[in-house]
């Protein structure tokens, strides 16, 4: 078992992909994963670009590739701590968060039904509330529920204690360490959206109305705050007049001087999101360059034929809220015009881009990543593969070939004497 | 052995509220003789698990297991009892009392016919045994000595595997070889470093798991996956050589300049490609090819016949960067030269942008605009743009002009065909969902009944179309990698090729096991086919999404086990039923239908038979269960690996078994296809449309069966389609068959 292991970090689409591709190749693999529940940024998409297929058709099988292999041991709710050793041979300290129900939680849903106590929603970036135990969403893998430790008052109201019949609730749990021994790690914890807070002139904390690009996605889909009805945040209503800021805090100095590479697809397919739902929008994409790369041209040329979507080149220099109406008004400089634009518009998406989780979050193993947060191990030398956004901001079908590839260079670090020159 | 039936049924998660669950184990006692049968308040809790092995290991010799309770999807691990132990999951859950009402006798009557299906199912199947080939070899072919092929034959040799390499061209190092400087492929993104494919080269040459064959190619490739035997023409010498997995790694060509007379290429001397510039810079001196002066400045035009609908309609991903490198080539010439690029958008994607920066600080001139003319002004080349910012037509004259020309890739070239024959008539349609193109690019010469190539899909990419699938080609064991898959840029050419190269990694492993790969990895089970039965009607050969089944000379199907991705297609396209898996057949599926309880017509209890897609129908399904969404209690659902297994015989025996209509649910297909088995639910829909006139000549209004394309998104959508067929079904009134 110490042999030939794998550790996989993170179970978002990369870490997933890493882990079964490694997995049905033969290999053990130990897959650990932050939050409850695997898929990532991936289970929050509404759709995928260019064919607008649902995200979670590919997390499905993913899961059931997981389910049927025995290679292959899940840590939810768990985190890397500490990694000693070296290329073969490394030590790994894994913290395994209390998830507060136990193996036993059937997911029948009566503890959920007796909680009193209410959080935001992370899942839909707390524009809507949880019970205190929840289930993190209906696909959730493993379906089990979880308790929020900040937002349940413990054994002074143990209500769920009741209604749960198969004892699979703990509110004494405590955390836990553990330790793996193994030969390579993939570390793939992918992203978060860079905080548009941080690009004060937008106010997006003071403007209801201004949205993220992921927040877009989570009102776009079914089982969002909204079921999938797109609406004004500020009043519910319907929106009819939309502009998407390209590059919010990305190819910027002050912010992220890296392009994110998928936000101009994003805001592309969002697009038809608000087409489908309302025929009379309009709706307006400032930008810098529109980067579509490669065939997702075809699916540029496609929204660039709905009349309803205009292209302004320019960067959008501030956004002011209407206090009466709480519709926007965007500073901008339309530079194929020459003038300066005060676009009106009642929501705004920021098409904010990515952050490796590796900035905040770095690997415990010195040496490992660029300025920006990126990985940059050398697997071939550290045993240690980043893959997907934690090595370059890429897009899904990207991150599934990049997750394969490190399967690979995991494998390799895995091969023991005496087969070929590994 | 002899099946020893246990059922074990739960009655956690509201089951034993809502049903009345005397019926439902009297079904396995009584109407099926099950020998153990019992009940548990928390089957997947470790009681409920230490009851069903002490079965398996004690004296009741249980060796199939029946787990009526919930969803298949869920618990999965927890009642897994080992390869040797058949399981079968009863769902009682998320498709009965989660969205049915409580203690209502015809959500009873639901749960009782899971449960006679169930017990039918695992009465009419067999464990697999996997299908294990002899002579496996885990050698990888790779096709194709560019970076890519390259890189992935270092990478399958790092790895412990031997790679045969054939390349075309004397020597190795393709595309990549003729270039001056590359991009970074670590920090600082903004500096070029220099081109290291002769160590790249030199390491393969090296390398002893490695063999390479240079002015070489593929005459014939015949077998499949771990027994692929090819033939290699190596300067007019056959050799032969067996191997497990293929990458194809070929690349692309740039495109035809020639077609650009409007960009001033063939008319203007100083108007080059992009690589004959690199060539240039490669030789040491960026000269003017008119009269051999060094550039004082340059132009590059972007989309040189890219994003255009007259030349290549899409963007080839690496131009732009290409085109940020050579200006830094004529800045490092001489840095008060000047370089111009004229470009729609600027796409220096992810960290590319740090390129772009560089190039800016340098000086390079940036203009948005369209090259509207290229003609010679006072010995220079003169191009006319529209300047989309300043508004305004300006003029560039330079020394040279350099066309960023896009990429084709190499299995673009040559003659179209078909997989499939289309003619007139009835078949005409089926013939042509079947039928993929193969474009005769004489690249692998696959001895393939569907063609010689990897079928095209785009532009004359054989990619897969799967966002997370996107090694997946539709022949089994061929990974097309790099920029022959899709346009692409150095850096993800590079991790391409890793990963293509675990893919075939993995499709010996799996071959070797004798399981199939993606999307079934794993699967032992494979279709056997009874070929004394056979009417040589070729539907399964033509059908087959991945080209598995050859012909032979009487146009017997010639099934190649290993190249087989076990969806069931042919077994649903075989009219005589010849074909089946061990664990699903078309009996077994005819044996459930049969085993529902359709009531007299008197009893006013319709039954409706749902054939779900097991890949999306079913989770969607499971989904609605678990938004407790309610739909029409006279449902009954057989889930299938694939509509593409549907078999015909399955609508008539349900129809003359009493059902009032049949409803088929499958994937989306189309040009954004989403069947895992990329044509299965459309050969469907094309059978059922057969299906339909059968109907009318037996006076059965066609509309009592139908299809209908979901995702499993649609938990919310399904409900409404079945409620509203149940009411379009009520309204045509029972069918008149049911009395028979």
């Amino acid at each position: 078992m110490a042999n030939k292991s794998i550790l996989v970090v993170g179970g978002g689409m990369s870490g997933l992909t890493a882990a079964v591709e490694a997995a049905e190749t033969g290999y053990e693999v130990y897959l650990v994963e932050k939050k409850p529940y695997l898929g990532g940024r991936v289970a929050q998409l509404h759709k995928y670009f260019p064919k607008l297929c649902p995200p979670n058709c590919g997390l499905e099988i993913n899961f059931r590739r997981i389910k049927t292999n025995p290679n292959i041991r899940i840590f939810t709710s768990a985190e890397v701590e500490a990694v000693s050793g070296q290329k073969g041979d490394y030590d790994v300290t894994v913290k395994l968060h209390p998830r507060f129900v136990t193996e036993d939680c059937t997911a029948c849903g009566k503890c959920v039904e007796a909680c009193p106590a209410e959080r935001p929603n992370d899942f839909n970036f707390g524009l809507d509330k949880t019970k205190a135990i929840y289930l993190p969403h209906e696909f959730a893998f493993p379906m089990k529920y979880v308790i929020d430790p900040e937002a349940c008052s413990g054994s002074s109201c143990g209500k769920c204690l009741e209604a749960c019949e198969y004892k699979a609730i703990d509110l004494n749990a405590q955390a836990k360490s553990m330790n793996l021994k193994v030969d390579s790690i993939v570390w793939a914890t992918g992203w978060e959206p860079y905080d548009a807070s941080k690009i004060s002139y937008y106010n997006f904390e003071a403007n209801e109305n201004v949205i993220t690009n992921v927040m877009m996605e989570r009102l776009a889909a079914k089982n969002g705050p909204t079921q999938g009805k797109i609406v004004r945040p500020s009043d519910g209503k319907p929106v009819t007049n939309v502009a998407f800021v390209q590059c919010a805090g990305s190819r910027d100095e002050n912010h992220q001087p890296y392009c994110s590479q998928v936000c101009c697809l994003a805001t592309l397919k969002q697009a038809t999101y608000i087409r489908e739902q309302y025929p009379d929008a309009k709706i307006t994409i400032f930008y810098i360059d529109i980067r579509a790369m490669g065939k997702y041209e075809d699916f540029y040329t496609k929204v660039q034929e709905d009349e309803n979507v205009v292209f302004i080149k320019g960067k959008v220099g501030e956004i002011t809220e209407n206090p009466d109406t709480k519709n926007l008004v965007l500073e901008v400089e339309d530079q194929i015009k020459g003038e300066v634009l005060h676009h009106e518009a009642d929501l705004v998406v920021l098409a904010t881009g990515m952050v490796p989780s590796t900035l905040a979050n770095p690997i415990p193993v010195d040496g490992t990543t660029d300025d920006d947060g990126f990985v940059i191990a050398e697997p071939k030398e550290t045993g240690i593969c980043g893959a997907g956004c934690a090595r370059k901001p890429m897009d899904v079908a990207a991150s599934v070939r990049d997750a394969t590839a490190a399967a690979l260079k995991a494998i390799q670090g895995s091969v023991r004497g005496g087969n070929g020159n590994g | 052995m002899a099946k020893k039936i246990g059922v074990y049924v739960c009655t956690g998660c509201g089951i034993g509220d809502a049903l009345d669950i005397d019926k439902v184990t009297k079904v396995a006692e009584k109407e099926y003789k099950c020998p153990v049968v019992r009940t548990h308040a928390h089957l997947c809790g470790k009681e409920g698990v230490e009851l069903i092995k002490k079965d398996l290991e004690g004296e009741e010799g249980v060796n199939a297991v029946i787990v009526a309770g919930c969803s298949g999807r869920v618990n999965t691990d927890v009642f897994n009892f080992g390869p040797s132990v058949m399981v079968e999951r009863v769902n009682l859950r998320e498709h009965v009392v989660w969205c049915h009402p409580a203690n209502d006798e015809d959500t009873d009557m639901i749960a009782e016919d899971n449960m006679r299906m169930g017990i039918v199912k695992v009465q009419k199947s067999e464990l697999p045994e996997p299908y294990i080939e002899e002579g496996i070899v885990k050698t990888i072919l790779v096709v194709g000595g560019g970076l890519v092929g390259l890189t992935a034959a270092l990478e399958a040799a790092a790895a412990g595997y031997k790679v045969v390499l054939i390349e075309k061209e004397a020597s190795l190092g393709g595309w990549v070889a003729k270039q001056y400087k590359q991009v970074a492929l670590r920090p600082p993104y903004d500096e070029l470093r220099e081109n290291d494919i002769q160590d790249i080269i030199k390491q393969v040459e090296d390398n002893p798991n490695i063999t390479v064959y240079t002015s070489a190619k593929s005459e014939g490739i015949s077998g499949g996956p771990g027994i692929f035997e090819v033939t290699i023409n190596q300067n007019g010498n056959t050799v032969k050589e067996k191997v497990g997995a293929i990458v194809l790694a070929t690349g692309a060509k740039p495109y035809d300049a020639t077609k650009l007379a409007h960009l001033g290429f063939g008319r203007f001397q100083d108007v080059v490609t992009k690589d004959q510039f690199e060539e240039m810079a490669s030789s040491g001196k960026i000269t003017r090819p008119s009269d051999g002066k060094e550039v004082q400045s340059v132009t590059f035009i972007q989309c040189a016949g890219s994003r255009d609908p007259e030349h290549l309609p899409y963007c080839s991903a690496e131009c732009c960067v290409g085109s940020l490198r050579q200006a830094l080539y004529v800045k490092e010439q001489n840095p008060d030269a000047t370089a111009v690029i004229i470009y729609k958008d600027l796409r220096a994607a992810g960290q590319y942008e740090f390129l772009y920066k560089k190039a800016q600080s340098e000086g390079v001139v940036f203009i948005k605009g369209e090259v509207v003319g290229v003609n010679e002004a006072g010995g220079q080349v003169s191009v006319e743009a529209e300047d989309v910012v300043r508004g305004e037509t300006v003029q560039v004259d330079s020394d040279l002009v350099v066309l960023a020309t896009g990429m084709v890739p190499t299995t673009a070239f040559g003659e179209e065909e078909l997989t499939v024959e289309v003619k007139e008539g009835e078949e005409a349609e089926a013939a042509a969902a079947a039928a993929d193109t193969i474009i005769r690019s004489d690249i692998l010469n696959l001895q393939y009944r569907q063609g010689p190539e990897l079928p095209s899909l785009k532009y004359g990419f054989p990619d897969s179309h799967f966002i997370c699938f996107p090694y997946e080609s539709r022949r089994t064991g061929i990974y097309p990698a790099g920029t022959v898959r899709a346009p692409m840029d150095v850096r993800a050419a590079i991790d391409d090729a890793a990963g293509a190269a675990l893919k075939a990694i993995q499709c010996v492993e799996l071959t070797a096991k004798g399981a199939a790969v993606h999307p079934r990895a794993l699967d032992f089970s494979f279709p056997e086919f009874n070929l004394s039965r056979c009417t040589q009607c070729k539907r399964c050969t033509e059908e087959c999404p991945f080209g598995a089944i050859n012909e032979d000379e009487k146009t017997y199907p010639l099934p190649h086990p290993t190249r087989c991705r076990r969806c069931g297609t042919c077994m649903g396209a075989c009219p005589e039923r010849i074909i089946s898996f061990k664990n699903y057949s078309v009996g077994m599926i005819g044996s459930m239908l049969k085993n529902i309880e359709v009531p007299e017509e008197f009893e006013e209890k319709p039954r409706i038979l749902v054939f779900a897609c097991e890949n999306d129908a079913i989770p969607a399904l499971d989904i609605a269960g678990i938004n407790r969404l309610e739909y029409n209690p006279w449902i009954r659902i057989i889930p299938v690996r694939c509509l593409g297994s549907l078999n015909l015989i399955w609508i008539a025996d349900a129809m003359s078994n009493g059902f009032d209509g049949v409803m088929l649910l499958g994937c989306k297909h189309g040009d954004d296809y989403q069947c895992h088995f990329v044509k299965g639910s459309e050969l469907a829909e094309i059978r059922l449309s057969k299906i339909s006139e059968t109907l009318d000549r037996l006076r059965l209004e066609s509309e009592r069966v139908q299809m209908r394309q979901v995702s499993i998104m649609d938990y919310d959508q399904i409900p409404k389609i079945l409620d509203e067929f149940a009411e379009k079904l009520e309204e045509l009134g029972p069918n008149p068959m049911k009395d028979f």
